[in-house]
This record gives structure tokens, C-alpha cells and sequence, in this order.
């Protein structure tokens, strides 16, 4: 089984190739081997794996189901909230700890709690752990949550959605709604969670405190590489196959497959809640990355990107997602962080820093309109189809 | 008091016959008061200038209270400026000046509690000046700081005032002034019951003012105070609070905060234990409180209060509120006063959220529906539709700085906004979107793509700071009705101009021949085709239509709130989930879902008022409910134009 399904895909084969081959060669380019490659771009190349494993989660839900959701940002945000709670409760707790340490009389539990939750909550004037924190002290738990929040938020949510049969823009808008929602929601400062200072400090990893950010982002970058192989293989075995076969169909013609007798809703139930499951997980690994989490982040715009890179790479091959996420948001972090060199004209010299969203802008309606295929559509070149 | 008496006697026209003296006689039969006053003293001397009717005595009165009166070396009162070592004097009778050395001269300087008399007395006369505008400001300045000695004057002057309004105001003023320091009761009662129609922010204050209470104890209820009401601590007032006034009034000793046993527990630590507790065993509540006792015991520390001792202490007292004013009566009339101006407060405050949400629900129109028309008519998503309501802001932007009259810019400014994004839509369904008709969701990215295009243009152009767009002065300002309901004038703008528009796109698809190829192409482009309709052009057209009313909203949302190149994102979700809301491909649709998520929106807000985020995101998740269980919205196309 596993043979012909690889056999079938020998793309995967490729892609892990790559993979492997991108990992190693950044290990020996990192300050743990030759020291070429800086510590913050070894972060930015392991953020980069994360945001290729959404795309691919998204190339799933929209290139291969035909569900363009503009809300699976929503999930990856949820991800990094839980592991971000967990990063933030334990570090406070060690400081809190530390502070205790020089006074005669030993703390009461209540006591550190009080102080760990003013040390969080005090930027939005509160001292009181709420609900949502039950768990915080819990890797564990808060791993758990990562998949079990994002699971069910996209099981209810899909669930009410298809069995209304809302499909099409109208589903794009309701996707784009809840993520709004989500985003206004954590905006406040009662949420629980920081309000728009959402949580911060989550690069420093708690019982790791004098290992060097090198060696951390070094690990995280391996976790990445390895969640986005094991992400690319788990949803390149789904998307072949029979139920690859009516996931399929259901984006070309979901009608005509509900009259063949397939229960749609459940199909779609199931992409659209895995994909959610693999964003969160993707998120809970680039947020470790980045450092810091706040609503914006999950902003309605970050979802409508993550469909962007998509359709840039290539809908409905895997692999093209990969690239068009790791193509637009490494061109993107050099055009915006003043990487690409300044074009004078004489009259008017072009700033990349302001060019670059309206190139961006354009250059992806030119795709959508003279390469649907986008980016992974020039590997159609390399590879003769077998007829 | 007598003076106010011989003041209302001159008012009423009995004006003794002491026209005849001047002023400075007046006042050198008074030299010695007028010269060193003191609180009590200087009253005669008021009453008795007060009582003379001389029209020099308002000004004297002024100067005197500013420190400007000079009693010269004959004993003559003058007012007078110091310069260097001379003196202009001003004669207080005839008013002419002359120069003299101040030596000789001296000052009279009135101390504070004097002048603060003077200033009281002033105001009877300031109260009945020629010149409305300081009458005005007499009346503004007691509104500031009412006080008893003002109410006889103020009621004196309501009679002989000419002026409707600042009549008006001084009979109100009146009221508050004898709801709060009448003499009689039944005068106080009267004025209160009168303040029982009257919601204004002043009235209340005024009433409250009469209700403020402040909590007491005792072992038993008072028979002689005027209760409030009786507070049960833990209920009604915390246990903590309760206690601090058995405390405050040195009947209980306070309890020992965890602080204080803590700080004493470190004070006393003998060889690594407190008492025979050893340290380490100190991180829980009880071992520190047994430790604490064992200090207590041998009488380092205060004896340990504990909550449970404060609860027990509590037990033996009754807690209530009692009102600042005695007279139950006056505090029962208040009472009443106050719950039927709250009654109306409250209808108010219903009529102005109905107001809040018309006005916000026409915002919500005139943004969806141009989206109404591409979305809804043409079935294409425009997510660009953002941008051309910042378009449309921007160019009235622009044409403010060419042209600086507001009217005549705000006039030229919502044709010309029509017309660049009339433009704009035009050329954008030539370019992109008729190449994908039949792929509705690379239409959203496309659009999408020129959506972050323009916005990242308009930074460029215009930078990322707010740009005003500002209204003319005749829309400035507010409707008012009273304290609780108004409207700002804009607000009515844009509702008018939102009615205008919902017909006269009703008038556009319903009557004319444009509408009818439109909903013609809509229904069966082909067909509409066979029967000599261009389909393109209809598109195009459609399509230039709703861009264009996207660019004159953004006119009206800019003159209410500022243009930022992000002002169109703000509207996009909104104004989509507008048009699902209300049902995709009707303008009566467009309307109900404006005014559903208006009304709705003000009205969590009302229930919520710190909070519009939470607002917003409770009303995004009620309309995703609500899509669940009406998929097509609340107007839903029937038969064949329903097909997807």
C-alpha cells in the first residue's frame, strides 16, 4: 500500500528529497557548523517551513476541495495562543519563583499565582487568571489544545456551514467572518489574553534558559522541516487515492457527486477539519519562532495572503503551495525589510518598502489572470505527463 | 437676608427716595466699614447700597471686590490704578479722572471671606444689567456654583427679564436653586416636583445632590434619622467595608492583614523559626497564622484579628445608609422626582439608540450598496469595493484643497467622486473581471490583489496619516432635543442621502431601460443577448454604477469619520455580510441588512456600552448563526432568478 501510493506520487518523493537536502544544507550553513548563516535567519527559514505547511493545509481545503477559506489563519493563531499561554505562564512562573527565592518567609501557592498573574495581566489592569488559563501550567494539556481547539472550533464551524450548504464566496465571507471575530475578540482587553499586546517573550523556552538561541532556533527549525514532511506525506496519502478521488470531485462538481450517493458534507467536514488541525499545529511551531503573538496576526488580510501564496505557487499540487508560500513571504520579508535596492527614476526614486505590496498586488492579479496554474505550473514543462 | 428684602423692594418699584444722594456721601456714612470690613460688618454697608438705587453702585461693588479702590488722604473712596508712584484716579460719582501721587492713598484690600460677600451681593445687580451678555454670564456663573444666598436675587431678577430664553434658563435656575436651599420645605418640595419633567443632565444633579446618603452603623436602628435604606454587609456593602466603620469608629480593632502577619512573622525569626515553627513550613496560610498566634501569645505582636472575628463583630450592628438631608419628605419627594425623570431619561435614551442605529444602519446602506449592485446584481465579488469608497474620500479630499469654500467643494466633490470611481469600476471590469466571469472565486483574489495595490497607492500618495474631509459649517453641530436625545447633523446627511439612494437605485433597475437590460442580462445573459442586449456593456455599466456609489459613500463616511487609506477595509466584511444578510440580488434585501446589523449592533452596544470590539464580535457571530438557518438572507429570490 505504502509502495504504490508513493509510487503513484513520486512527487513526495521529490519534495522530501528537497526537504532533507534544504535541512542539512542549513545546518552546515548555521553558526553550528560553518557559521555563514546568521541565528535570526535560521528563525525566518524555520518560520518560512510553517507557513509552507499552512499553505499546503490550505492548498488541501481550496485546491483540492474547492473550499477557498479565508480563515485558516484563524487556526494557526489558536495554535500559537495555546503553546504561547504555556511559553508565558512558565517562564513568569520561573521569574516569580526567582523573586520569591530572597525573601525569609516562602511564598503560599496563592501567593506566586497572585504574582505570575500580575505579572501577565498587569498591561491590561488585571491580576486574575481567567478560565482560558486553567491548563497554562501544563505542556502537556496546552499541546492538547492546540489540536483539540482548532479541531472542534472547525468541526462546529464546518458542520453548521456545509450542512446549510453554504458554498462558494458565500463561504469565503462567512470563513472571512469568523476569523474577524476571532481577531476582535482578542483585541479586548477582558479576552484573558493580553489584549492587543497579546503574548510576548515566547522565543525564550522555559528550562532552556542558557542554551543559546542558535542552538533553539536550530531545533525549531528541525521540528518545522519534519511537521512539514510529515504534513506534506499525511495529506499527499489523502489527497490520492479514493477519497482523494472525491475530494476531488466534489470541487469540480459537488452536485453531481452528492447524486453519485457520497455524503459531501462529511467529505468537506473532513478536509476542512484536518487542514484546521495541521494550521494550528504549524502555528504553535512559528510562534516559538516569531517571538510574539497578537491579534492582528490573525486579521482577516493574513488568511486572504495565505490564499495568495496558494494561488501563486499552484493550486491542487502540494508541492506548488510549498513554493508559493516560500516564495512570496521570503521575496516579501526582502522587498519590506529594505533588502531590494532602491530604483531611482530621476523624478522619483521607487522605496521597495512602499512599492512592494502594489507590485505584489498586481503581480497576483496577472497570475490569477494569465497563469492559474501559477508557479508550479512550469514543472508541467519538466515532467512529460504519461498519457 | 434684609438686604435681599430692600432689593426686592426696589424691584417691585418701592425704591425709597434716596435718589437724590450720591454715592460717596453713601459711603463716607459708612467710611469706617467700607475702609477695614470685616464678614459681618460689610453687610450694612451692602444693604444699604444695595437699598440706594444709585447707578454707580454695580461698578463701585466690581472694583471694590478686585482690590481697584483707593481711599485718599481726605477719607474719599476712589477707584484707581497704580502707576509707578502715581495714581489715575477715577471719581466714583462722575466718573472723571484725574492724576494725584499715591503717597497718602491707600488701598483698600477686602479679605477674601469679604469679597466673597461682595461677589454674592454683586450678582443681584449683574442679574439685572442693561447688557444681556453679562446677565448671561451671572446665570452661567451660579449655575457653576449654586449657592442659598443666590436663590433671592435670581428670583428677583426673573420678573423684569426681557430676554425669552435667559428667562427661561433663570426660571430653571431657580428651581434647582429652591429644590436644594429654600427655606420652607414644602418651597423645596414644590421646586422638586417641578424638576420631574425636566431630564436634563442639571436637574439630576440637582437631585441627586438632595438624595446623597452616606453609610452609618449603629447597634440598633435610629428612629430619628432619615433612613435610606438598611445594608445587610456581604449583600449590599462588602464585609471589609463594614467592618472599616467599626473600625473608623474605634469599635473593633482591625483585622490583621496577611501583610501584617507576614511582615511580622520576618521580624521575628529566631534561629531559622518563627515560635517553634521552622521557616520552610511558612508557605501556607494556617502554619502562618499558628506562628502568628504563638507571637501573639507571648506579646510581641497585636493579638490576631481574623476574618472570623470581624464576621462575628459585624453580627452585633446594623449597617444603613442615611440620607445627608433630614427631611424625609424632601428626600421622599426627591425620590419620586428622580424615578419619573429616570422613566423618561429612559424612553429617551431608547429614542436615541433607535436614532444611533438609523444612522449607522444608513452607513452600513450606502456602503453595501454599490456592492449590492456588483455583488448582488452581477454575482461578481469585488473586494476591491473597499477601496473605492476610499477612492471616493480621497477625491473629496482633494478637491477641498482646490477648493476652500466646504459647500461649494462638498457639492463638486460627490459628482466627481462619482465619476473617477465610475472610471475606475469601468476600467477594472474591462481589464480583470470579464475575463473571469465564470470563476467567481478568482474574481474575489483578483480583486483582492488590486484591493492591496490601491491601498498601498493611496499611502504612497497620501501618505499613512488621517486626512480631513471637513464638513461645511452647516452641517456642524447636533440636532438637540434635550440632555439625553440628539443627532449630529451629518448623521441626518447621510441618512437623507442614503434614502436618496435607495431610490433612485430602485428607480434606475425598476424604471428605466438601463434597469431592465440589467436585470435582463442578470436573469438569462443569453437570452438577453438574442434579443439585442450587449451583455458587456450591461456588465460594464452595472458595474461602473456600483463603483461610482461606492465613491460618493466614501464622500459621506468621510465626512463623519476620517480618510485613511484603510478607511475601505473597515467597511468590506461589513458591507459583504450586509448584502448576504439581506439577501443576495435585491436592493429591498441591501436595506434589511443595513438595518438588521445596525440596529443590532447598537443595540449589544447599549448592553454593553464599554465595549464595541465585544459588540462586533458578538454580532458577526449572530450573523453567522443566522446564515446557517437563512443561507440566502432575509429577502430571498424566488424561482429561476435564484439559480446559482
Amino acid at each position: 500500500m505504502k509502495n504504490s501510493f508513493l509510487i503513484r506520487n513520486p512527487s513526495t518523493l521529490w519534495f522530501l528529497l528537497a526537504l532533507s537536502l534544504f535541512t542539512i544544507g542549513v545546518t552546515i550553513l548555521s553558526e553550528a557548523g560553518l557559521g555563514i548563516m546568521s541565528t535570526s535567519f535560521v528563525k525566518t527559514l524555520g518560520k518560512t517551513l510553517c507557513l509552507c505547511l499552512i499553505a499546503v493545509a490550505m492548498d488541501v481545503v481550496w485546491g483540492y476541495c474547492g473550499i477557498l477559506s479565508l480563515g485558516h489563519f484563524a487556526f494557526f493563531g489558536i495554535g500559537g495562543y495555546a503553546v504561547g499561554m504555556w511559553l508565558m505562564y512558565a517562564r513568569t512562573e520561573g521569574i516569580v519563583l526567582e523573586g520569591f527565592a530572597a525573601q525569609t518567609i516562602p511564598p503560599t501557592a496563592q501567593e506566586i499565582t497572585d504574582a505570575i498573574g500580575n505579572q501577565i495581566f498587569g498591561v491590561v489592569g488585571s491580576s486574575e487568571f481567567p478560565m482560558i488559563w486553567a491548563f497554562s501550567d501544563s505542556l502537556f494539556m496546552q499541546l492538547m489544545l492546540v489540536v483539540l481547539v482548532p479541531g472542534l472550533l472547525a468541526l462546529l464551524f464546518g458542520w453548521l456551514a456545509f450542512r446549510s450548504r453554504v458554498t462558494g464566496v458565500y463561504l469565503s465571507i462567512l470563513t472571512q467572518a469568523m476569523t474577524l471575530a476571532l481577531a476582535l475578540y482578542l483585541f479586548q482587553n477582558d479576552s484573558g489574553l493580553r489584549g492587543n499586546n497579546g503574548l510576548s517573550g515566547l522565543q525564550n523556552i522555559p528550562g532552556y534558559e542558557n542554551t543559546p538561541q542558535s542552538t533553539i532556533s536550530l531545533a525549531f527549525f528541525y521540528a518545522s522541516a519534519l511537521a512539514v514532511a510529515l504534513g506534506y506525506v499525511l495529506f499527499a496519502w489523502i489527497t490520492s487515492g479514493k477519497m482523494g478521488s472525491v475530494i476531488k470531485a466534489i470541487r469540480d462538481n459537488e452536485s453531481r457527486v452528492r447524486f453519485l450517493g457520497y455524503h459531501v458534507e462529511s467529505y468537506k467536514l473532513f478536509v476542512f477539519t484536518i487542514t484546521a488541525v495541521v494550521a494550528a499545529i504549524a502555528g504553535a511551531l512559528y510562534y516559538p519562532q516569531a517571538g510574539i503573538i497578537n491579534p492582528a496576526e490573525i486579521a482577516p488580510i493574513a488568511s486572504i495572503y495565505l490564499a495568495v501564496w496558494v494561488a501563486i505557487g499552484g493550486r491542487g499540487r502540494l508541492y506548488g503551495a510549498v513554493i508559493g508560500a516560500a516564495f512570496v513571504s521570503l521575496l516579501s520579508s526582502w522587498f519590506t525589510g529594505g533588502g531590494a535596492p532602491a530604483i531611482p527614476l530621476g523624478f522619483y526614486t521607487i522605496q521597495w518598502t512602499d512599492w512592494w505590496l502594489v507590485l505584489l498586488g498586481l503581480s497576483f492579479v496577472a497570475v490569477t489572470l494569465y497563469a492559474p496554474k501559477g508557479i508550479g505550473g512550469l514543472f508541467d514543462y519538466l515532467v512529460r505527463k504519461p498519457s | 437676608m434684609t438686604r435681599v428684602f430692600v432689593l426686592l423692594a426696589m424691584l417691585l418699584g418701592f425704591s425709597p427716595a434716596a435718589q437724590a444722594q450720591d454715592l460717596q456721601n453713601l459711603l463716607q456714612s459708612h467710611a469706617q466699614e467700607v475702609a477695614d470690613p470685616g464678614r459681618q460688618s460689610v453687610g450694612i454697608v451692602l444693604d444699604d447700597l444695595a437699598g440706594s438705587g444709585i447707578p454707580q453702585v454695580a461698578t463701585f461693588l466690581e472694583q471694590w471686590q478686585e482690590k481697584n479702590v483707593w481711599q485718599g488722604p481726605e477719607g474719599l473712596f476712589f477707584i484707581a490704578t497704580e502707576d509707578g508712584d502715581t495714581l489715575t484716579l477715577t471719581d466714583i460719582d462722575s466718573g472723571e479722572q484725574s492724576t494725584a501721587p499715591a503717597a497718602g492713598f491707600t488701598q483698600l484690600k477686602p479679605n477674601g471671606g469679604v469679597r466673597r460677600v461682595i461677589g454674592t451681593a454683586l450678582v443681584q445687580f449683574q442679574l439685572m444689567d442693561p447688557d444681556l451678555t453679562r446677565r448671561t454670564t451671572a446665570v452661567a456663573s451660579i449655575a457653576r456654583r449654586p449657592e442659598p444666598d443666590q436663590l433671592a436675587p435670581l428670583l428677583g431678577s426673573i420678573a423684569g427679564e426681557v430676554d425669552a430664553t435667559l428667562k427661561a434658563r433663570k426660571i430653571q435656575l431657580a428651581n434647582f436653586l429652591s429644590a436644594s436651599f429654600a427655606d420652607e420645605a414644602a418651597d423645596r418640595i414644590a421646586a422638586i416636583d417641578s424638576l420631574a419633567t425636566d431630564v436634563s443632565v442639571e436637574a439630576r444633579a440637582v437631585l441627586n445632590q438632595i438624595l446623597t446618603t452616606s453609610p452609618d452603623m449603629a447597634a440598633e436602628l435610629p428612629t430619628d434619622a432619615n433612613i435610606a435604606r438598611v445594608l445587610t454587609p456581604g449583600a449590599d456593602m462588602s464585609l471589609d467595608a463594614a467592618y472599616a466603620l467599626l473600625v473608623d469608629a474605634g469599635l473593633a480593632a482591625p483585622v490583621t492583614s496577611q501583610e501584617a502577619i507576614k511582615s511580622a512573622l520576618s521580624e521575628n525569626i529566631t534561629g531559622g523559626r518563627v515560635g517553634d515553627m521552622p521557616l520552610v513550613q511558612l508557605h501556607t496560610l494556617e502554619n502562618r497564622a499558628r506562628a502568628y498566634a504563638q507571637l501573639a501569645d507571648a506579646g510581641t505582636v497585636p493579638p490576631l484579628v481574623t476574618t472570623g472575628d470581624r464576621d462575628a463583630a459585624l453580627a452585633g450592628y446594623v449597617f444603613f445608609e442615611t440620607y445627608d438631608e433630614a427631611d424625609s419628605a424632601i428626600t421622599d419627594a426627591a425620590q419620586a422626582a428622580l424615578a419619573s425623570v429616570e422613566t423618561r431619561v429612559a424612553v429617551g435614551q431608547a429614542a436615541d439608540l433607535t436614532l444611533d442605529a438609523l444612522s449607522l444602519a444608513s452607513i452600513y446602506f450606502l456602503a453595501a450598496i454599490g456592492l449590492a449592485i456588483t455583488f448582488g446584481v452581477m454575482g461578481v465579488i469585488n473586494m476591491a469595493h473597499g477601496e473605492f469608497i476610499m477612492m471616493g474620500a480621497y477625491t473629496g479630499y482633494v478637491v477641498q484643497l482646490f477648493i476652500p469654500n466646504y459647500t461649494a467643494s462638498i457639492i463638486i466633490a460627490l459628482p466627481l467622486a462619482f465619476a473617477v470611481t465610475f472610471a475606475a469600476g469601468v476600467a477594472m471590469e474591462r481589464l480583470v473581471i470579464r475575463h473571469l466571469y465564470h470563476r467567481p472565486l478568482e474574481t474575489l483574489l483578483a480583486t483582492f490583489g488590486i484591493s492591496i495595490a490601491l491601498q498601498q497607492l493611496a499611502k504612497n500618495i497620501f501618505g499613512t496619516q488621517a486626512r480631513p474631509l471637513t464638513s461645511p459649517a452647516w452641517l456642524d453641530g447636533a440636532l438637540v432635543f434635550n440632555d439625553v436625545v440628539q443627532i449630529s447633523y451629518i448623521r441626518i446627511a447621510i441618512f437623507v442621502l442614503a434614502v436618496i439612494f435607495l431610490f433612485l437605485i430602485l428607480f434606475v433597475l425598476k424604471r428605466t431601460r438601463l434597469g431592465l437590460e440589467v436585470r435582463a442580462v442578470t436573469q438569462n445573459p443569453g437570452m438577453a443577448a438574442s434579443m439585442g442586449i450587449n451583455p458587456d456593456r450591461i456588465n460594464m455599466l452595472t458595474f461602473g454604477l456600483g463603483s461610482g456609489i461606492a465613491g460618493i459613500a466614501g464622500v459621506a463616511i468621510g465626512l463623519y469619520a476620517k480618510v485613511t487609506s484603510e478607511m475601505g477595509a473597515d467597511y468590506i466584511v461589513q458591507s459583504f455580510m450586509t448584502v448576504v444578510v439581506g439577501g443576495v440580488g435585491n436592493v429591498w434585501g441591501t436595506l434589511a441588512g443595513a438595518s438588521l446589523i445596525g440596529f443590532l449592533q447598537k443595540g449589544i452596544e447599549w448592553l454593553n456600552p464599554s465595549n464595541t470590539l465585544a459588540a462586533q464580535t458578538y454580532m458577526i457571530l449572530f450573523i453567522i448563526l443566522f446564515i446557517q438557518f437563512r443561507p440566502k438572507g432575509i429577502v430571498a429570490l424566488k424561482g429561476r432568478a435564484a439559480a446559482d
